[in-house]
């Protein structure tokens, strides 16, 4: 019992949000430096390294061949609520849009500029162009006009890494509990990566809002195993195996706890906005035959496609012990080893493995869990964020557009 | 708590149908511990968040955790032994170590 995540919360539920042009609130005011392919990620890294302010988030893609999930993912993750602004960094030959992620975020109402490595002369004036168009467009974000926000307009997105045998017992189902009391108040949950899910399909789907959803979670699950066969192993790091889990479906299992109880409102695709309330599973294998590789090579992978659905923040919970983070949205850590709480205390948000000793019940440790999600969209760092961590990551990948029946509350008024 | 009240805490039942019990604190092998009543002796080290079998487990059987399936024995275990990747395989897909040379070798 560490005095760490005990605090008495100070408002009714209300959060001083950031109104966004398209009626979107934010609990960040991120500033976005962008770099369109890898050749121009070194200028850009040079540019918010110089500019020093935790505001400013560097993200990018590294390829040359353009890719419309990359593109959509840019576009949503530069317009996302808690992104205020961007500067665009490309180095002018590679193949990513430039000109429609720029027409994309000015239409959104935000203030945005582009350089051009080879228009503007090479690294040096490129960098000192680049710190002077983060002021500009930063001086502009600063104007962004504040406004209560409801725990009912939060998105919440939860991940977990680095599991292990406690992960299914302790923080991952007090995830479960969380998400349900955010459910209940309205608000909007995501939890994803269905090759983690495998194992889970047929429980899964009876909690489907309807039979066809049901069977389009089914087979969304089916795909993930195809896919995980094809590349030759599942979702499962060495890690986990230190850790006691055995096999693919035990993890799933316990990841499959962190969706807690509500019902599951539809299936949604990286990038993919939900339309309503309620609890939403991300479908984040890719679609066709096998062509890039992993669906996700890292946790970071899963989170920004999270992000770029629309979550303000995301619950990691972790029982080997994550420590990262991630460009524009807080990262809260629960941890669900004792053991490992004790040696990494000082990444982690909430102590989950407090459960293991008899020191505090699932019920309670969802509701602290609850409370630090509240805590952390009013403004209060998270572990992670007050450390520094922004990790960013973006591959290759290929997506069709998910049917009618994935989003059955899309189709009523 | 004594050593001996501790290990007797060590492992959990999660759902009254799992054939395996979870350990909630790291138990040497050689500890004698209580399961439901009856002493059993450790063989292996257990480590926090290791399963071990509930019941003697023959190859063929399915391992049952939360009540749900996790897998197939290979392997025979006893009482009380490791339950593990070593003698417990996946119905689905296999898992990974980390010999790099034989890992990721994609098509």
């Amino acid at each position: 019992m560490t005095g760490k995540a005990q605090f008495v919360m100070d408002d009714e539920g209300h959060i001083q949000g950031y109104l966004r042009p398209d009626g979107r609130k934010g609990i960040r005011n991120v500033t976005l430096v962008i770099y369109l392919v890898e050749c121009a990620h070194h200028v850009a890294r040079a540019i918010v390294t110089k500019c020093d302010d935790p505001s400013v988030h560097l993200i990018g893609f590294p390829g040359c061949y353009p890719n419309s999930y990359a593109f959509q993912m840019l576009s949503r993750l530069a317009t996302h609520p808690n992104v205020g602004g961007a500067v665009l960094l490309s180095l002018g030959c590679e193949g990513f849009d430039r000109a429609k992620l720029m027409e994309d975020i000015i239409a959104s109402g935000r203030p945005a500029e582009k350089l051009v490595i080879q228009e503007l002369g090479g690294t040096r004036a490129t960098i000192e162009a680049g710190i002077a168009a983060v002021a500009r467009v930063k001086a502009r974000v600063e104007t962004a006009p504040r406004a209560v926000m409801a725990v009912s307009e939060l998105v919440v997105g939860t991940i977990c890494g680095g599991s292990d045998g406690t992960s299914g017992i302790t923080a991952n189902p007090a995830v479960g509990r969380c998400f349900d009391q955010l459910i209940d108040a309205g608000a909007t949950c995501i939890f994803e990566e269905t090759g983690e899910l495998i194992g889970c399909e047929q429980i899964m789907a009876e909690r489907a809002i309807t039979p066809q959803l049901g069977q389009e979670i089914e087979a969304a699950v089916a795909k993930a195993a195809a896919y995980y066969t094809i590349l030759g192993y599942g979702s499962f790091a060495p890690g986990n195996a230190d850790g006691g889990l055995s096999t693919q479906e035990e993890k799933s299992l316990g990841a499959y706890s962190k969706s807690g109880r509500s019902p599951i409102s539809g299936l949604i695709k990286p990038g993919d906005i939900p339309p309503s309330s309620g609890l939403y599973l991300m479908d984040v294998v890719p679609d066709g035959e096998v062509r890039f590789g992993f669906p996700n090579i890292s946790d970071n992978a899963e989170i920004v496609e999270m992000i770029a659905s629309g979550c303000h923040l995301i619950l990691f919970t972790t029982g080997r012990g994550s420590v990262v983070g991630s460009a524009i949205s807080p990262v809260i850590k629960i941890c669900a080893n004792p053991e490992t709480y004790d040696r990494m205390a000082e990444d982690m948000d909430v102590n989950a493995g407090r459960i293991l000793r008899q020191q505090a019940s699932l019920d309670a440790v969802g509701d602290e869990i609850f409370d630090w999600t509240r805590k952390v969209a009013s403004g209060t760092q998270s572990a992670s964020e007050a450390m520094g961590h922004q990790e960013f990551i973006l591959t290759y990948k290929s997506f069709d557009a998910v049917g009618p029946a994935c989003l059955p509350r899309a189709n009523r008024v | 708590m004594d050593s001996a009240n501790a290990a007797d805490h060590a492992f959990l039942l999660l759902d009254s149908s799992d054939n395996i019990l979870i350990c909630t604190c790291s138990v040497s092998a050689g500890t004698i511990v209580s399961f439901e009543g009856a002493a059993v002796r450790l063989r292996d080290d257990i480590g926090l968040g290791h399963k071990v079998a509930r019941f003697a487990l023959a190859a063929g059987d399915k391992v049952y955790r939360y009540g749900f399936p996790i897998g197939t024995m290979i392997h025979a275990v006893e009482r009380g032994g490791h339950v593990h990747h070593h003698n417990l395989a996946s119905d689905y897909i296999a898992a990974h170590g980390r010999d790099a040379s034989s890992a990721g070798n994609e098509p």
